[in-house]
């Protein structure tokens, strides 16, 4: 990989994405109803870096990276990697294009097949997408192994023999195995213990700097996606509410629902407590299947106004690096 | 400051296959009246077994209490008899679970589960009991109570299913409530509303609390001292406040560190986390005589391996257990 110039190149971009759920209609004469989870998202992710997708449960976070790496058909709009149209590759193509879009799931419990040896877990993907010769592959296994931090030794083990951090390990072995351009990785330290947690994510930095590796980093963790992310996009109920790099979205969020977010979580730093208000959202997200008209915070926004009800706020540019979809912030800039 | 609730070198073992196990090895701490008190560490360190022993509810076998004593306003709980206990459970000391949807009963409406607790324990009538349960979700602020009642737990949200727990929890105005990581399962905006009900429902009703936590966050949101723990054993004790700018155990200042904190104002510059390496011992080394963290300890020295570490009195409010401890240098923030 050549190294990231200041302005990298574009990697990803979504355009205008949506997937959306029939869903089971309550009676014959019933209209089938639709839930959009992910509604008009429009995103680019530069080349090296990462782009972090911050969200409460059910914002259609993971249901957005499943759509990116075509684990879930896309209703509508565009996904383009490195200029190729990932949605209308089909058989060998997409295969072959699997090969540069790997994924890290949530839960290194169930994201392994507790039958095969750790080898052959982080093998899978060079046999199925035939990535170098056959005898090349236990060198590159052993490589990987060395790579993520696990012990040569411990390569004939099963997954139920490793701790939780060492099975997301494996994980992140699998994941970088066929050499991809981008990984997916869905709430990767979640399901992990707190000292865990750091090691995981110290383990992915490196590698993205070493190998040059491009992030669609997804979690509910708040100093997590300001640790790890470049840019970060929030979202609510399957539509992008604000999305700016890093610097201007933690140091000047314009959303009522990233203040009331940011807010939202406990802080160790005593400074912090003592300067920062906290701003209340009452209730809970809407329910996804009868959604009102209007903005998808309106019912919980502290500074709503009528015009919120009625209109759904676009997504529009307030700054180079900063897009913020709120009626407010629109008429203050 | 009399305590309300005293743990005494309490030591619980458990029979593995490897042998006896301390899963609590002489853990001391006092709750005061009102206060909030914090347990935190990994899982795996004991906290949660913490609440079961005060609960009386360590499974039995394998567990057991094998000494120390735990006494709430003066009566020893761990001399207590069954009916006895079952009488403090609820009334006296309640606790509210992490995981709200197999905590509660499915088959149950939530008003029919809160009654429940108000009649055997308070002696109400059904009507009583439901008047109360009514008044106890509003309390947690659960729209529309009057119907909310009817409800069964599938049809609440998350953050609506812990309100009910909570509601259930200090239905008998407990002195002592115990929230075992409570809103560990729930999103960071709902988690906010769960804090903010928990200190004004502790306030109105005078209960002490103990909150188990590993999310230093947490810890410096809601409690007043703190209670670190590590593979069953105390390893540092005092005021938050105190513990956060000045940790002095080693893991402690880990724990603080390899979290990326939410930082007040973000700049270019991004290091790599502190990491604490390795994990917790397995239950089959808590026994060990020397340090229990020394093999992930950045500070070790021969003698960690040997003794188990002797607890220093820092200050009147601030205890730690270790050979070694650090300079009381201000925690400069990553």
């Amino acid at each position: 990989m050549p190294d990231t110039p200041v302005e990298s190149a574009t990697l990803l971009t979504l355009q205008d994405v949506e997937v959306s759920f029939t869903l089971k209609r309550s009676s014959v004469f019933a209209k089938p109803s639709l839930l959009r989870a992910v509604d008009g998202v429009t995103l680019s992710v530069r080349k090296g870096q990462t782009m972090g997708i911050v969200g409460e449960s059910g914002s259609g976070k993971t249901t957005l990276a499943l759509a990116v790496a075509r684990l879930l058909p896309v209703t509508r709009g565009r996904i383009h990697m490195n200029g190729v149209d990932l949605l209308s590759l089909r058989g060998e193509a997409l295969r072959n294009a699997r090969r540069h879009m790997q994924f890290i799931f949530q839960d290194p419990y169930s994201s392994l097949n507790p039958r095969l040896r750790a080898e052959k877990i982080v093998r899978e993907p060079l046999d199925r997408l035939s990535i170098a010769s056959t005898s090349r592959r236990n060198d590159r296994v052993r490589e990987l192994f060395d790579q993520v931090g696990l012990r040569r030794d411990q390569q004939r083990l099963f997954p139920h023999q490793f701790s939780g951090g060492q099975r997301q390990r494996i994980g992140i072995a699998r994941a970088i195995a066929s050499n991809p351009s981008l990984v997916i990785c869905d709430e990767p330290v979640s399901a992990l213990d707190v000292g865990v947690q750091a090691q995981i994510l110290n383990l992915l930095r490196r590698l993205q700097e070493e190998l040059g590796l491009t992030y669609v980093f997804i979690s509910h963790d708040l100093g997590v996606i300001q640790h790890m992310c470049d840019t970060i996009a929030v979202m609510y109920m399957g539509k992008i509410l604000e999305e700016a790099d890093r610097e201007s979205l933690f140091n000047t969020p314009k959303h009522p629902y990233t203040q009331a977010l940011l807010s939202a979580v406990p802080s160790a730093d005593l400074n912090r407590r003592n300067r920062q208000r906290r701003i209340m959202i009452p209730g809970d997200p809407p329910n996804p299947i009868h959604l009102p008209p209007g903005c998808r915070f309106a019912s919980r926004c502290p500074q709503v106004e009528d015009r919120c009800r009625v209109d759904t706020p676009p997504l529009v540019n307030i700054d180079r690096h900063h897009r913020v979809a709120c009626h407010l912030v629109k008429a203050a800039g | 400051m009399t305590a309300l609730l005293s743990v005494k070198n309490l030591t619980v073992e458990f029979t593995t296959r490897d042998g006896i196990a301390p899963v609590i090895d002489d853990l001391s701490f006092d709750l005061a009246p009102g206060e909030t008190l914090s347990l935190v560490g990994e899982s795996g360190c004991g906290k949660s077994m913490t609440a079961l022993a005060i609960m009386g509810l360590i499974p039995s076998p394998p567990g057991r209490v094998a000494s120390g004593s735990i006494s709430l306003a003066g009566e020893n709980l761990l001399q207590a008899s069954d009916t006895r206990m079952r009488a403090v459970r609820g009334n006296d000391i309640s606790m509210v679970f992490q995981e709200p949807m197999t905590s509660l009963n499915p088959v149950f409406t939530v008003g029919e589960q809160i009654s429940e607790t108000l009649r055997r324990h308070q002696g109400l009538t059904r009507r009583q009991a439901k008047a109360l349960s009514i008044e106890m979700l509003d309390a947690v602020q659960i729209p529309l109570p009057t119907r909310r009642i009817n409800d069964y737990p599938h049809q609440l949200s998350g953050g609506m299913r812990q309100r009910v727990m909570i509601a259930m929890a200090l239905a008998c105005r407990p002195k002592v409530l115990i929230a075992d990581e409570p809103t560990t399962a729930l999103d960071v905006t709902v988690q906010a509303q769960i804090f903010d009900l928990m200190r004004a429902v502790g306030k109105e009703t005078a209960a002490a609390i103990i909150l188990i936590t590993h999310d230093m966050g947490s810890v410096a949101e809601m409690a007043e001292r703190v209670v670190v723990m590590y593979a069953g054993r105390k390893i540092e004790e005092g005021y938050v406040d105190d513990i956060l700018a000045r940790p002095r155990h080693p893991y402690t200042r880990g724990l603080i560190a390899c979290v990326p904190h939410l930082l007040e104002t973000v700049s270019a510059e991004r290091p790599y986390l502190q990491e604490i390496p390795g994990m917790v011992p397995p239950l089959s080394d808590f026994g060990f005589m020397g340090c229990l963290f020394a093999p992930r300890c950045n500070r070790v020295e021969t003698r960690c391996w040997q003794e188990k570490p002797k607890v220093t009195q820092i200050t009147p409010s601030q205890s730690a257990a270790c050979w070694n401890l650090q300079e009381a240098q201000v925690r400069v923030d990553a």
